[in-house]
């Protein structure tokens, strides 16, 4: 869903909204999005205990059709497709031939001819003509971005403030299962995943009546204390349940296996790009691995600083934040496969000084059953 | 808002002159500029600091940010409540939440500073852009 300002990043139907909320606006893969509201701390906090509403409108959709639509989607993807059910959905990835991936995605199946992949706002038209360009099975694929704004309710009493607002009954929805439902009224899809460690739901419905879903949703959620959040949080609340953000824990440089994402590679599903090279890892094992880490004494590791083991730069953080509710400052980087287990010292290399951290088993953060 | 006894950076400072002495710190600007404030570096007693460089940083939950000296001198003292309570910044950053205090080696180098009125020109200006 996109309104461009003039010639510069585009924006969902809900920007005024997010302004009139006193947002804090930055720019995100091409997109003019909301950073935070009341700040980034007490969202996350509040997502945790609570429930935060996220526009995510930003997001890209791409339909996949047809009689050919799940040879298609087994051969450019990692996961198993044939393994889902109507109505079922699973993490998964766009694959580049060497055993990287295009982008991390969510596959959903609305039945064995009616696909669709929900795709990173930054990477929505690069993976669209991918897919296009490697669409040999006779697939029909349309990109619905703009057909569709996202809104995700996450939190522990998103379910709770949502059994108000649709006839679709929640408990019948596992996660990683979908339905189209109404919600506020207007028809969507409304699936049960998220980003951010918690419960919670995805509602994709038509652009025009994002205003009103946005505000029947905090209406309904007052009592509950849903309130905004922004995408500060979103990255917060994500890097402590250890998911990967591409373009920092994954890029077209880095395998699957070493991005510990061994679990959605179906290696044994048959043929799809990358395949070969995933196989070959698999037998000789990965030279780089991602790990957690928190630190050990006190500073903040960031995005992009050094990793040094043995008095050597060996790595590279790819997410480095303060963690809001586990109040520890939390990482995740690449270091190399021998260095990467638990108790294994590293430093990080803060700015001009050196920082010890310990590594840890990741998630940093599982929501209570 | 902005104390009239203070004088001001362009790169949201304050300080506190008296006499040879200068007290540091940031501006309630620049604290809601950058949000939840989770931690600061700052420098010993006995550091040098010198104008419009680098003395330290304050960081909220999203970013980095440098704190620039507007004086050169020697740290005499520094703040020690900032690494137990950083959200002081936040909640009172002209007073309990000052960051370093200074003996200046060159007093006149504060004559290049803004006025509290100088500097609420500077930010409305800003904030128009």
């Amino acid at each position: 869903m996109a309104t461009p300002a003039e010639s510069g990043p585009k924006r969902t139907a809900l920007y005024s909204i997010h302004k009139e909320a006193g947002a804090r606006m930055t720019e995100f893969g091409g997109w003019e999005m909301p950073i935070e509201y009341t700040g980034i701390t007490q969202e996350h906090l509040a997502v945790r205990t609570r429930a935060g509403l996220f526009d995510v409108s930003h997001m890209g959709e791409i339909t996949v059709r047809g009689p050919k639509a799940l040879a298609f989607l087994q051969s450019i993807t990692c996961n198993d497709v044939a393994r889902l059910s109507n109505r079922q959905a699973q993490y998964s990835a766009l694959m580049f031939p060497n055993g990287c991936a295009i982008d991390d995605c969510v596959v959903h199946r609305m039945d064995a001819n009616d696909y669709f992949i929900c795709v990173n706002a930054a990477n929505t038209d690069k993976d669209f003509e991918w897919l296009v360009e490697h669409n040999s099975a006779g697939a029909e694929l349309e990109n619905a971005s703009s057909r569709y704004s996202q809104l995700a309710v996450q939190g522990p009493r998103a379910a709770a403030i949502l059994s108000k607002v649709t006839g679709l009954d929640l408990a019948s929805i596992r996660t990683y299962w979908f339905s189209p439902a109404e919600c506020c009224g207007v028809a969507g899809i409304l699936a049960r995943t998220g980003y951010t460690g918690e419960d919670g739901f995805e509602f994709y419905f038509a652009p025009e009546h994002s205003t009103h879903v946005w505000n029947a949703l905090l209406e309904a959620g007052k009592d509950d204390g849903l309130q905004p959040a922004g995408l500060g949080a979103r990255n917060t609340l994500r890097l402590e349940a250890g998911y990967a953000l591409y373009g920092h824990e994954l890029d077209e440089n880095t395998t699957l296996l070493e991005a510990n994402l061994g679990w959605i590679c179906k290696l044994e599903k048959g043929e799809f790009l990358g395949r070969d090279p995933l196989l070959k890892q698999r037998q000789e094992g990965v030279r780089k691995k991602l790990v957690g880490f928190e630190m050990a004494e006190p500073g903040i590791a960031r995005d992009g600083y050094p990793v040094w083991i043995d008095d050597q730069k060996a790595g590279l953080v790819t997410s480095g934040s303060p963690a809001p509710f586990l109040k520890k400052n939390i990482g995740l980087a690449y270091v190399p496969a021998e260095a990467a287990q638990p108790g294994y010292e590293i430093t990080i290399e803060i700015r001009n000084r050196q920082a010890r951290a310990r590594q840890v088993i990741l998630p940093f953060y599982r929501r209570p059953k | 808002m902005y104390p009239e006894e203070f004088q001001y950076t362009k790169d949201h400072e304050w300080i506190r002159v008296d006499g040879d002495t200068g007290t540091i710190g940031i501006t309630d600007h620049a604290q809601k500029e950058l949000g939840d404030i989770v931690y600061v570096e700052l420098p010993k007693s006995g550091d040098a600091v010198t104008a419009a460089e680098t003395f330290g940083t304050v960081e909220s939950v999203k970013a980095v940010s440098e704190i620039y000296s507007p004086v050169s001198g020697e740290v005499t003292a520094v703040n020690n409540q900032l690494q137990e309570h950083p959200e002081l910044l936040n909640s009172d950053p002209h007073a309990a939440a000052w960051l370093i205090r200074v003996h200046l080696s060159d007093p006149q180098e504060v004559q290049k500073l803004m006025s509290s009125e100088q500097y609420e020109k500077y930010i409305r200006e800003g904030e128009s852009q």
